[in-house]
């Protein structure tokens, strides 16, 4: 199944993937401060940002061209927040808007994808955020993938018979197909999901995330989150001051 | 001596109000080996899972002497393993240890205990060489292994297989035939593989409708129910 890409880039070997969860999240919420805060010259300093988050994922021995692209599928949304802001005269708002959502996808997929799913909610639980929540995020991380399992099997009985999304629209067979497949991946899915949180209980699952190897927070650890404030800040602080001071000369 | 399991006058209805179980009296000898046979949509499966309380119907159920009530389901849980028909479902964790782990964590054992539990189990069941790998790159037949070891590492008193020669080849089942003779647990096994379930069980009751229709030998039930899947066939 598809899905298992990101399982695997997160069970690679890097310095990126060592660090702990909690400095990854940590670092995470550092960056995306400093990315929303950002405003005076925002594509100098967004383009300071982009190159440095590529070395992170080339550092991180990601595939470059498929980390870029997964970060993409925050476009469609942003891009309409974008227009409107654009149809409403405001185009830096609307540049704005859509280069920092493309940022923030960027750096949530990095840490994603060095960190297991499993041990990144175990951080998060160490960091102090409520249980409950993370079982909600538990559950839908897991259920995500039984959506998209179902709808592939779908996909591959309709394809076996012949037909393709192609040829279905041709027909003129469209919404009604839509919602009629909708409903029967919703109701399999459902059925899935009842399967699967049976079989947790019935290992004794009571809620909560237990790990098998507790990672633990080193001064490594620490220089990262430091590093993860300390250069995107001054980045931003040079790229500022830098395009200032050239426009003064100017 | 205390039967594995009793149940006395079990009843159960779905929510949208569709009868499935129908007055079920049952009892598992400690020890015993018993095939559930019987058409899709009888009961089987739906009986097997008030066995650990996952579903809960009107009537009396006593695993080890102990009721299936709310406050004796995790000891319950740790007595009656289920092995789930579609071992996919059971399976979601990155690599078959932690998989394996899951059972003895939520037991409260510490990450080393559960580690060593999880490595025997794997072993015991023959596949302690893809104890790193993950789930969803493994056969059918070593995935129905994984889902057995992370049964199996809870020390179960009774073991539940639904269906488990589902989607298994003939080695792969002839495997597990020989796995499940050599474990000494009770036994329940809901199939239609009749040859699987006369390797192995000492009684069958056929379920139809929601009730229990007849118990006895393998071969007296499925003379009894005409449930030969070899007659009629060229």
């Amino acid at each position: 199944m598809r899905h298992v890409v990101l399982e695997e880039w997160s069970r690679r070997q890097s310095w990126l993937h060592q660090r702990d969860p909690r400095a990854k999240c940590l670092a995470l919420v550092v960056f995306l401060i400093l990315v929303a805060t950002s405003d005076k010259n925002f594509p100098l300093v967004a383009g300071g940002y982009l190159i440095l988050l590529i070395a992170l994922v080339r550092s991180a021995r990601l595939p470059l061209g498929a980390v870029l692209a997964r970060s993409a599928v925050v476009l469609p949304f942003s891009f309409i927040f974008g227009l409107v802001s654009a149809l409403a005269g405001n185009i830096h708002h609307a540049v704005l808007l859509v280069s920092k959502s493309y940022l923030s996808a960027l750096a949530v997929l990095i840490t994603i994808a060095t960190s297991p799913v499993p041990k990144l909610l175990y951080g998060l639980e160490q960091l102090g955020i409520p249980q409950f929540l993370l079982w909600v995020v538990q559950f839908l991380y897991r259920y995500l993938f039984v959506v998209s399992e179902e709808a592939q099997r779908m996909h591959s009985a309709v394809v076996a018979r012949g037909a393709s999304l192609g040829a279905l629209r041709a027909r003129g067979v469209r919404f009604q197909a839509a919602a009629g497949a909708l409903a029967v991946l919703f109701l399999r899915s459902y059925g899935r999901a009842e399967d699967i949180h049976r079989a947790m209980l019935a290992r004794g699952f009571q809620g909560g995330l237990r790990q098998l190897s507790a990672s633990r927070f080193g001064w490594k650890d620490g220089a990262f989150v430091l590093a993860a404030g300390v250069i995107p800040a001054a980045l931003r602080i040079l790229l500022e001051a830098r395009l200032t001071w050239f426009r003064q000369s100017v | 001596m205390v039967p594995a399991i009793s149940v006395s006058g079990l009843r159960f209805r779905y929510e949208d109000g569709t009868p499935a179980l129908d007055g079920i009296d049952f009892q598992l000898r400690a020890g015993e080996t018993v095939a559930l046979f019987g058409p899709n949509g009888s009961g089987k499966t739906t009986f097997v899972l008030h066995l650990n309380g996952l579903l809960r119907g009107e009537g009396k159920i006593e695993v080890c002497g102990l009721a299936v009530r709310d406050e004796n389901l995790p000891a319950i849980r740790r007595k009656v393993g289920i092995v789930f028909q579609d071992s996919d479902n059971q399976l979601f964790m990155p690599t078959v240890l932690e998989d394996v782990a899951f059972g003895p964590l939520n037991l409260g054992l510490q990450a080393k205990a559960a580690v060593e539990k999880a490595s025997w189990a794997l072993a015991h069941t023959g596949i302690a060489g893809i104890a790193s790998k993950p789930p969803y790159h493994l056969s059918a037949g070593e995935k129905k292994r994984v889902a057995i070891a992370g049964i199996l590492v809870m020390d179960p008193e009774i073991l539940v297989l639904d269906e488990p020669t589902t989607f298994l080849d003939p080695p792969a089942r002839r495997s597990l035939t020989d796995l499940l003779r050599r474990l000494p647990q009770s036994k329940i096994l809901v199939t239609h593989d009749v040859h699987f379930a006369d390797a192995l069980a000492q009684r069958a009751v056929f379920f139809d409708k929601g009730r229990i229709a007849g118990e006895g030998s393998v071969a007296e039930i499925v003379c009894r129910f005409d449930w030969n899947p070899d007659i009629g066939e060229s």
